[in-house]
């Protein structure tokens, strides 16, 4: 921004001038919101919902934290951090197709969700929640990073916002493991046990559905296996600071190797979409 | 659950400039922590560019009692202030 003076930026007319400023951006400003050439639309929905959900559902999870954090600061923590999410959900469902993102979130079955199961995890304790925060936005920020570069110029902008977002969330995250693993025995103990709740869900993250493989090849996409050797490497870095062991717990395979991007998901599933979709199903015509 | 984490006292800075402001304050383990818990607590209405966060045990404040020694000699030296010389009208924050 440029001005005459040096107080023209600070008038009347001047929104910036504000100390505690507005300033609101929309991510999808000025980009082109049509299906790129060569690609299927019935793929972009899926993969769309596949991202989409992983951000909703993890989301829903984060804000079973309000009311229950240890410490107020970090209860509104990760109340930030679940807006956050939610905030790329909603990009993405709305990209997803017409049906609108309020039908998707609220109107689909169990089966029709596609996020990965690590997402849905049961509400634990402290120790949990930052173990599976910290494999979930390191996992997501090297997907979103690379998505920043893909063809659907609609998917590149909400990467391009996600990345900021999540390199937050995986910071906040690690500080937490790093403070509570070489904290106390018992802190020690509980971000340990922590870890190995979530670990038989990591291996699934990075094997890529064949939708993915799909537009990957098209450049729509990322293959989630690319980037294991940098999740590896992160975690790794992390862990070590933490004075903390990788786990070496097996994974949990899914249904006839069907999981979370098939829509096959863990018995709290249930649970959780019956809560997060009571109110619109109560009351389907209600706007608010 | 009662926090016997310190107080810290937090400090922003608008993205126009201007000067640090004391916004609020929160509790934190240590310093680090407590710049994180201020970007969460103060800058989520995107107030901020830069923030300063202080323990509030390190503040030597005024006290209430010195306030006509401290204060109340100033407020009839009015050649101290710059009321003398003609201000345009598009200099804000005179």
């Amino acid at each position: 921004m440029v001005f005459d003076n040096a107080y023209e930026a600070i008038t009347e007319e001047n929104d910036s001038r504000w100390a505690f400023g507005t300033g609101f951006t929309d991510p999808l400003e000025g980009v082109d919101t049509s299906v790129p050439s060569g690609v299927d639309a019935g793929e972009l929905e899926a993969y769309c919902l596949m991202l989409g959900d992983d951000a909703l559902v993890f989301s829903h999870r984060l804000q079973e934290w309000c009311t229950n954090a240890p410490e107020l600061e970090d209860e509104v923590a990760i109340a930030n951090i679940a807006l956050d999410l939610l905030g790329q959900a909603r990009l993405l469902l709305a990209r997803a197709g017409e049906r609108g993102e309020d039908s998707y979130a609220f109107f689909r079955g169990e089966h029709e969700f596609r996020n990965v199961r690590l997402a849905e995890l049961p509400h634990g304790d402290f120790g949990e929640l930052i173990a599976a925060l910290l494999v979930f936005s390191t996992w997501r920020l090297a997907l979103l990073r690379r998505l920043t570069e893909s063809r659907d110029p609609v998917l590149a902008a909400i990467a391009a916002k996600g990345v900021k977002e999540v390199t937050y969330h995986r910071d906040y995250a690690a500080q937490w493991t790093v403070r509570l693993g070489d904290g106390t025995d018992h802190s020690r103990e509980r971000m340990a046990a922590g870890l190995a709740t979530g670990w038989p869900y990591v291996d699934e993250l990075f094997t890529p559905h064949e939708i993915e493989v799909s537009l990957a090849a098209s450049g729509v996409a990322v293959n989630p296996a690319e980037s294991r050797a940098e999740f590896d490497e992160v975690l790794a870095q992390v862990l070590r600071a933490a004075t903390l062991d990788v786990p070496e717990v097996p994974g949990i395979p899914g249904v006839s190797g069907r999981t979370g991007r098939d829509g096959v998901h863990t018995e709290s599933m249930g649970y959780l979409l019956a809560e997060l979709q009571s109110v619109a199903r109560a009351d389907p015509e209600a706007t608010w | 659950m009662r926090s016997d984490w310190p107080l810290y006292e937090v400090f922003v800075r608008g993205k126009r400039g201007l000067n640090h402001v004391h916004v609020g304050s929160l509790h934190a383990a240590d310093d680090e922590m407590a710049l994180h818990h201020a970007r969460d607590l103060y800058t989520r209405r995107n107030e901020g560019v830069s923030i300063w966060v202080v323990k509030a045990a390190d503040i030597t404040a005024s006290s209430p009692d010195e306030k006509d020694p401290f204060f109340a000699p100033s407020a009839d030296k009015v050649y101290r202030h710059p009321t003398f010389y003609d201000i345009p009208d598009d200099v804000p924050h005179m």
